[in-house]
């Protein structure tokens, strides 16, 4: 009895003061292993009458057990030990900066095209797109302004050869697109565009967005609620202002120059109109049955006004120090 | 178009202020591109006589001045100005006034003289630049003394400047804007009165119009007598000033007036000057003229003219010609006033490198009804100005552009705005717009004016009905339409997809200008034969790109000069070539990478970029697709670091160190790697088809291999695929060495090949014939297995 209460007490004790995994291991073979203390007692147990074996049994059992438990525990312990330690070894400095390549970003121009894109997307206008270099015909004939048209000398033409010249408008792809499809139709047209001027408002070269939308029901009330609608969901600004008032195109009637309130005043923001019957009519569309509006609107300006730059010419510099403010 | 406030008041006056005047044109449609003040603010600055000037007794280069200002005692004023002497009326600014700059008049000493106000250049009174202004400024004798300046010069006047439209050329005299405000406004019309001048000379010139469709009406009258030499009425002087018209002479002056006034540009000649009649005609090819400006144009069929006998006197509708203009010794003048055929006139001009106040109007349209009127206006004005008697008019009319009769459908009114306009306002303004117009079963006929070269078709009168209406009025409706989605090709990689890749990899995407150097394009791509603009805006943008690398190379320089030590950077846009008979136009995709492989940091080791690391770029973009990069010389490109790419049998594009050469050229420490590729490769792609996934793990087994320097790792690669040795499903390069253990001028490539069934685990067995094969392979292609 006192001989097992005695291992039991050494057992507790050795292994309480034991801060190695391995050595536990060892004083267990102590107590548990067979040269143990209890394995001992166990084989001793032989010698004991058939009265006292079952009781004696049980007790050294008993404290098997707890020894076992204790060991368990033991073990328990100092595993959670090693691990807090390693863990506590392998903690890093999460400040520090991550590693690898970095990300780049999409020029302004291209963000607004996409933001344009997609806003019109969702009323369902497919995008097309057509040549930089324009016959003549497209850009100004079949837009009803022929040759000689005062017209022709608001656009500022670059010229390749006398029948070529760079596209002064996306407008030149309503008819490609008029030409090869039936109404119903409804695109827009993002591109470059290219007219002889250059200073701090004008570059030789910018962007435009054209709009086309030909169907049996499309008014002028429709045409300003759907430009209205446009500038509203792009400047997200619900009391957006816009304004429309007579102009000439040659290719529209009627015709409209599309302002936006912008600080208390109103920002003239591209033309618009009825699609001229001429311009149906070279292109087989019966104006009759069919009537179409047309916009074009012009994309550095409305990148402008979105992201507050001042100078036209920041666009086309490639300074990172411009360009990675729109990432 | 600019135009006095005063002058279009004196016409129409509605009660309206400048601002909301300019409000309601630019809502017709005549946008206001100015309007601003003839003077700057100032006040109590009135006309003053100087009656004595006395030197000041302590300084040598000022003058006591006494100054009548209209009452009853002259006023003691100090003055500085070298030009001050008795006699002169001048501005003066009395105490309590202030001028421009917030400039405030107050009593003062000067040099221990009391001064009671300020004697002033047209300088100090904001209407004169410093340049310009020489002392006091000298008004006209006849200036009443006491009055205040700005009333005397009608300096509250604004100058309005209209930014017409082509279609709008009825509004380019002030009868017109005054048609359109009255129309606008309701206010009432005051036309001009003209009184025609009886008959006092017996004498008129024979005008024969040969070509009757360009000038389907011509009127002359002989003046004589007429002294050019005559004063321009100061109230003409004004106006014309004011429209931004230089004054010449009394009689060119009236005919400039006459043309802001009605619309119709005149012209006078020197009766003197000319012999015979007159004659509308072609110019004979190579006629050669001397204009008014000293231009001397060598003409052709093309080109209407006004000639004598002898000479062409004038480009009809254009500009006259030297040596038979009015000068102020001009005693007899033939006065002219014609409707040349806009086809006969637009783009004569601007052919010639002209642009004329006469040919402006013309090409877009005059009133060939005021033709006759603006004659006699003119006329009425000479004689009263110049003197003189009065010839007969020599007129000569054929067939006058016929004004067709509009059919205008309320019906369609309505479906074209949006808006339902009934017969009575559709009605209403018409009469407003001095169309006349019948009803016929609910549908108008319309007579356009013969000011409105605009109105054709119905569409031009419902733009009108707008206009008046109001655009403001039309309300801003969503379009009622059956919804039917669009079609998506999914076949078809968005452009956005393709730059987000570049985006993600660090690249920062630029937009150039698609104009480049000659040089650019001779120089970095080897296009001798470059698309070049007729009319460059500079030399550095002759050309159009056919490549993207000269934009590239501009922008990396660009930020290299203001320090970026690593730049990437990307651009989609189009490439232009000559093709047969027309111009190819391919959008492409180009990028550049400089400076550090990844940006600088510490926990990895700083590298160059380099040819591998921007072919990993381009193949990221294509995959899955998988290209090939076959050595070749590029202009731009280092001859042993650049590649053709293809994807399959297709050359698609460039990737390559830019050639030291250059590098120095453009001053880079460091080599950059550029790569274009055509947009429509990577643009098409395909649906994506599942294949079977084998259920049974794959085996690999690496090869190891010496090698030439001179074999390409894609030639052993090709060779081994090739085989089609059973199993293999994929072979890669893994490893490459050089050193130690491999001879120079061999490499050790080390291949992994991965073979897998769908059926069954692979044994040993199974593998080895087709090891063996592969090591046959590259074998025959000269490379040894290492051991």
């Amino acid at each position: 009895m006192e001989q097992l209460q005695q291992i039991l007490d050494q057992a507790l004790q050795q292994f309480a003061v034991i801060s190695d995994e391995a050595e536990l291991e060892q004083v267990k073979a102590r107590f548990l292993g067979k040269e143990g203390a209890l394995t001992a007692l166990l084989k001793g147990l032989g010698k004991l009458s058939n009265e006292e074996r079952p009781a004696q049994g049980a007790r050294i059992n008993q404290v098997k057990q707890a020894i076992e438990a204790a060991l368990q525990q033991r073990r328990d312990a100092l595993s959670q030990a090693r691990l807090a330690a390693r863990l506590a070894a392998e903690s890093l400095d999460v400040t520090l900066p991550g590693r690898g390549i970095g990300a780049g970003g999409l020029h302004p121009v291209t963000r607004t095209l996409q933001r344009i894109e997609q806003l019109f997307h969702s009323l369902g206008f497919a995008v097309s797109s057509g040549p930089e270099i324009e016959h003549d015909f497209y850009n100004f004939t079949a837009l009803n302004i022929p040759a000689n048209h005062p017209a022709r000398a608001m656009h500022d033409t670059f010229y390749l050869d006398p029948e070529h010249v760079l596209r002064t408008h996306t407008s030149p792809v309503q008819i490609r697109y008029m030409e090869a499809h039936q109404p119903p139709l409804k695109i827009i047209s993002p591109g470059r565009v290219y007219r002889v001027d250059s200073d701090a408002t004008h570059s030789p070269m910018f962007h435009q967005v054209e709009g086309l939308w030909v169907d049996e029901q499309v008014s002028f009330a429709n045409l300003k609620g759907v430009v209205q609608d446009f500038l509203q969901r792009f400047f997200e600004e619900d009391g957006l202002q816009v304004r429309f008032r007579p102009s000439f195109f040659p290719f529209t009637e009627p015709s409209a120059e599309m302002d936006m309130s912008w600080k208390g005043g109103w920002l003239e923001i591209g033309g618009c109109g009825m699609v001229h019957p001429n311009v149906l009519k070279h292109v087989n569309i019966d104006s009759e049955k069919y009537l179409g509006f047309a916009f074009g609107l012009g994309v550095e300006r409305l990148a402008m006004l979105r992201y507050g730059v001042n100078d036209l010419r920041q666009f086309y510099e490639s300074d990172l120090r411009f360009l990675k403010q729109f990432n | 178009m600019k135009f006095s406030e005063n002058w279009l008041r004196s016409w129409v006056n509605p009660a309206l202020s400048s601002d909301e005047l300019g409000q309601l044109l630019t809502m017709a449609g005549l946008e206001v591109e100015a309007l601003e003040a003839v003077a700057p603010a100032f006040n109590n600055v009135v006309v003053a006589e100087v009656l004595e000037v006395v030197k000041h007794p302590d300084a040598d280069r000022l003058n006591v001045c006494q100054v009548n200002v209209g009452e009853a005692m002259p006023l003691t004023i100090v003055c500085g100005a070298p030009n001050v002497a008795v006699g002169l009326k001048v501005p003066c600014a009395r105490i309590g006034a202030v001028l421009p700059g917030d400039f405030k008049i107050k009593q003062a000493k000067v040099r221990g003289i009391a001064s009671f106000g300020m004697m002033c250049s047209d300088k100090e009174l904001g209407l004169a630049e410093e340049r310009d202004s020489h002392g006091l400024w000298v008004l006209p004798e006849t200036a009443p003394v006491g009055v205040s300046l700005r009333d005397y010069l009608e300096l509250d006047d604004k100058l309005f400047t209209l930014k017409l439209t082509p279609n709008r050329s009825d509004c380019s005299g002030m009868s017109g804007i005054a048609r359109e405000v009255a129309a606008f406004t309701g206010s009432e019309l005051n036309a001009v009165q003209i009184s025609v001048q009886a008959i006092s000379l017996n004498e008129q010139l024979p005008v024969v119009v040969q070509d009757a469709i360009a000038c389907p009406l011509y009127c002359g009258r002989r003046l004589s007598g007429v002294n050019a030499a005559a004063q321009t009425p100061v109230w003409m002087q004004r106006r014309l000033e004011r429209s931004g018209l230089r004054c010449i002479n009394a009689v060119v002056d009236v005919t400039n007036y006459v043309m802001m006034e009605l619309g119709q540009p005149m012209h006078a000649y020197d009766a003197a000057s000319l012999s015979g009649g007159i004659t509308v005609r072609r110019a004979r090819k190579d006629e050669t003229l001397t204009l008014l400006n000293d231009q001397a144009v060598v003409l052709d069929e093309t080109v209407l003219v006004v000639a004598d006998d002898a000479r062409v006197l004038a480009m009809a509708g254009i500009m006259g010609g030297a040596g038979s203009g009015v000068e102020t010794s001009t005693r007899d003048i033939f006065l002219e006033a014609a409707f040349f055929h806009p086809d006969a006139i637009a783009g004569r001009a601007r052919r010639f490198g002209l642009a004329t106040d006469s040919s402006f109007r013309f090409e877009r349209g005059v009133d060939f009804a005021a033709t006759r009127k603006a004659l006699e206006r003119a006329t009425q004005l000479l004689v009263e100005i110049c003197g003189g008697t009065v010839g007969e008019v020599s007129e000569v009319c054929g067939a006058l552009p016929a004004r067709a009769a509009i059919t205008l459908r309320p019906a369609r009114v309505a479906r074209v705005l949006g808006v339902t306009l009934d017969c009575e306002e559709i009605s209403n303004i018409f009469n407003k717009l001095h169309l006349d117009f019948e009803l016929h079963c609910e549908n108008f006929r319309v007579v356009p004016p013969s000011f409105r070269f605009d109105l054709e078709i119905e569409a031009d009168l419902i733009e009108e009905l707008a206009r008046l209406h109001g655009y403001d009025a039309i309300p801003a409706l969503p379009p009622r339409i059956a919804l039917t989605m669009l079609p998506d090709c999914e076949s078809q990689r968005p452009l956005q997809n393709i730059q987000q890749r570049l985006v993600a990899r660090d690249y920062q995407e630029i937009v150039s200008y698609s104009f480049v150097e000659e040089k650019v394009e001779r120089e970095l791509v080897g296009n001798t034969e470059p698309v070049a603009l007729q009319n460059p805006i500079a030399s550095n943008m002759a050309v159009m790109r056919s490549s993207l690398i000269g934009g590239l190379v501009e922008a990396l320089r660009f930020n290299l000069n203001r320090k970026q030590p690593r730049v990437r950077l990307f651009e989609v846009g189009a490439c232009f070539a000559r093709a047969a008979d027309d111009y190819l136009q391919t959008q492409r995709l180009s990028g550049m990478a400089y400076g550090a492989s990844a940006p600088e940091q510490w926990a990895l080791k700083s590298a160059n970029v380099d040819f591998y690391d921007v072919k990993a770029d381009v193949e990221a973009l294509f995959a899955p697709k998988t290209l090939r990069f076959v050595a070749a010389v590029h202009p731009a490109l280092h001859p042993g670091r650049s590649a053709r790419i293809y994807c399959g049998e297709q050359a698609i594009g460039w990737l390559g160190e830019l050639h030291p050469h250059w590098q120095q050229q453009y001053d880079m420490p460091q080599a950059a790697v550029w790569f274009e590729v055509e947009l429509a490769a990577l643009t098409q792609t395909s649906v994506p088809h599942l294949a079977e996934i084998s259920k049974f793990l794959p085996v690999r087994r690496d090869l190891a291999v010496l090698v030439n320097e001179d074999v390409s790792v894609q030639s052993l690669l090709d060779a081994l695929r090739e085989a089609g040795a059973p199993y293999v499903q994929t072979i890669d390069l893994f490893d490459v060495y050089r050193g130690k253990g491999v001879d120079p001028g061999q490499k050790s490539l080390a291949f992994r090949v991965a073979l897998q069934d769908t059926q069954k685990t692979l044994t040993d067995t199974e593998i080895e014939p087709s090891i063996a094969e592969l090591v046959k392979v590259l074998n025959k292609c000269g490379a040894q297995l290492r051991i």
